[in-house]
């Protein structure tokens, strides 16, 4: 887990990657070099210096594992980006619901932006309540019915 | 039902044919399995088994397992998971083990 | 009579690299496939691989599929036959084969038999009604034919094949109302379930299906808590109305024509079960037969795809066709066999294999 020094520096990957399975596309991924994976059945291990959040890694990785949390976004907001899988995908600047790892609706989002990938593992870069970005994790598209709430 | 959209893979659109089953027309795409063309039909008894009429399915759809057996153009026993789909096909749900002569 | 040097059985991963690299070499390959298309399972992968480079990892699988196919159309060492369903391997060395309606016969002086695993089904009251379908069928419906199986899936097992087509079934755009797993933890990758969790899709361990319930078709199924000694908790009982129930209880392999050829086979439940003995080389108790993949013992798409180079290469090279790089490439194959076999995912594995291959064979 990366200190507040480091948070306060800017945008880091995170590695919700726990198991000792074989895989590392996330260090061939990185282009600045910052993931190293020595045996392949390793967890990735990330030199934080290195790192700048850029996201690449997100979209290689096997196992939608990889996110980006920003605290330096603004003031009581931090800037959360998640791999998405799934159609339709959401608009920029609409308001989605935020989930956490157990699929429970925590909150909302404003989407600011989707970057779409040729691999179609796309990321969406979500602005949360400050005290929210290690919680969110995913996100559920609001029907037309649920503006009103 | 058909997948339209889907987040990996693109489904274009294909030519479709018509062929009947126990006498309907339905619509399916030319050299499908017959079987998926019955399911995009929300059809999904294929057979009935031989002993206690039990209506059968797909369990596999790849040829291993026999459960999808019915009589297209008369002949008994295809295996509509791998059978491809021809316009003017006759099928028929299969009632027991079919005739064989 | 068609007189070949290498016949492989099964164009799915292992059987393609097997004819690739056995081709590259510079043998005369003949590569059969009972379906009309090539890629086996590979071709309803629509996530991303694990591994390493070297096994296409980041790629999914049915992009890997592509580029095996493509390379294999393109060798013209190989000759590819699809429709073609081996019928039988006999004691003087002839193969029979139906390509395409016609009854062929063949006399390979090697064969390589790449045939994979078939799905496992479980016994419970109503197993057999519609809409009760294995995962890959699932998938294959979902995935190659794009039909939807059903509106909302039960899906038994949380090994890997279970969480990563309950995710392929969300994608589809099918509610999946659950996952049944009688263990007390999942045995798939962890990741996988996580995807699963943080959509909202309950993984329900320690649970197992009792009955399946519906008149002509599925409408729900009855499942129950499991205790220490995996016997059902009286009273547990939990009704989920569904139309689609996925098995996703484990493969066995399609081992037919190595029983009539007559290797020597064991029974390996880590593998799947009955599998043939085999050396280092892929090498069975037949002195002409070899195995890759699946059939050998079911593992995953990375290890079918190394197998099949490793046995591609070595019967190549026994039958004098070795490329210069050929003793660094097989030493290459071997070591990435061992690191994808080195991790604790991969205990399973090596406990089944241990039983199963011999320093010596024949």
């Amino acid at each position: 887990m990366p200190s507040q020094e480091r948070f306060a520096k800017g945008p880091i990957a995170l590695f919700e990657c726990m198991q000792q399975i074989p895989c590392n596309p996330c260090a061939d991924a990185c282009p600045r070099g910052a993931i190293t994976v020595k045996e392949i059945n390793d967890c990735p291990s990330l030199n934080e210096e290195l790192c700048n959040g850029c996201g690449v890694c997100m979209t290689h990785c096997p196992g939608l594992s990889i996110f980006v949390v920003d605290y330096t976004y603004g003031k009581d907001v931090a800037l959360v980006k998640i791999p998405y899988e799934f159609s339709p995908l959401p608009e920029a600047k609409t308001v989605v619901d935020a989930l956490n790892r157990q699929g429970q609706c925590i909150g909302t989002s404003e989407v600011i932006r989707v970057q779409t990938s040729p691999n179609k593992t796309n990321i969406i870069w979500l602005s949360v309540p400050r005290e929210l970005a290690m919680e969110v994790r995913s996100i559920r598209l609001r029907k037309e019915e649920d503006h009103e709430s | 039902m058909r997948i339209v959209n889907h987040p990996i893979l693109t489904f274009p659109k294909r030519d479709m044919v018509t062929f009947t089953l126990n006498g309907q027309t339905i619509e399916g795409v030319a050299g499908e399995p017959i079987a998926a063309a019955l399911h995009a039909a929300d059809i999904k008894v294929l057979r009935h088994s031989h002993g206690r009429h039990r209506p059968r399915g797909l369990f596999c759809a790849i040829g291993n397992c026999s459960s999808c057996l019915m009589t297209v153009d008369k002949i008994p026993n295809v295996r509509v998971c791998t059978e491809p789909l021809r316009a003017g096909m006759v099928v028929e749900t299969q009632e027991g083990k079919g005739k064989i002569v | 009579m068609i007189t070949t040097e290498i016949l492989v059985i099964g164009a799915g991963p292992a059987g393609l690299m097997a004819a690739i690299h056995a081709a590259e070499a510079g043998a005369k390959v003949l590569l059969v496939e009972r379906a009309d298309r090539l890629g086996g399972q590979l071709i309803k992968q629509t996530h991303k691989f694990f591994g390493s480079k070297a096994e296409f990892a980041g790629e999914r699988g049915m992009d890997i599929a592509e580029k095996l196919i493509n390379q294999s159309s393109d060798i013209s060492g190989i000759t590819i036959w699809k429709n073609a369903v081996v019928l039988g391997i006999y004691p003087d060395g002839v193969v029979t084969i139906s390509h395409e309606g016609a009854f062929c016969t063949a006399r390979p002086k090697k064969i390589i038999i790449a045939t994979g695993a078939s799905e496992k089904t479980m016994a419970f009251p109503n197993n057999d009604l519609p809409g009760i379908y294995g995962a890959g069928a699932v998938q294959t419906l979902m995935n190659v034919h794009g039909v939807i199986p059903a509106k909302r899936i039960l899906m038994i097992g949380a090994g890997n094949i279970g969480v990563i087509v309950a995710y392929q079934l969300l994608q589809a755009g099918v509610e999946v109302a659950g996952i049944v797993e009688a263990a007390p933890q999942v045995g798939g990758y962890r990741v996988h379930a996580a995807k699963l969790q943080r959509h909202g899709v309950p993984i329900y361990t320690s649970r197992t299906i009792q009955a399946a319930h519906g008149t002509s078709c599925l409408e729900g199924v009855t499942i129950a808590k499991l205790d220490e000694n995996w016997q059902p908790v009286p009273g547990s009982e939990q009704y989920i109305p569904v139309d689609g129930l996925c098995l996703a209880v484990g493969l066995s392999p399609l081992t037919e024509l190595l029983w009539q050829a007559n290797c020597e086979m064991k029974f390996a439940a880590e593998l799947g079960g009955y599998v043939p003995l085999r050396d280092a080389n892929m090498k069975t108790t037949h002195e002409d037969i070899y195995v890759a993949g699946d059939v050998s013992g079911v593992e995953e798409a990375s290890a079918a795809m190394v197998e099949g180079k490793l046995a591609g290469l070595y019967v190549a090279s026994v039958l004098g066709h070795k490329k210069d790089s050929f003793t660094k490439e097989f030493q290459t194959a071997k070591s990435q066999l061992s690191a994808l076999r080195s991790g604790p995912a991969s205990v399973k594995i090596c406990t089944g294999l241990s039983k199963v291959v011999l320093e010596e064979v024949g």
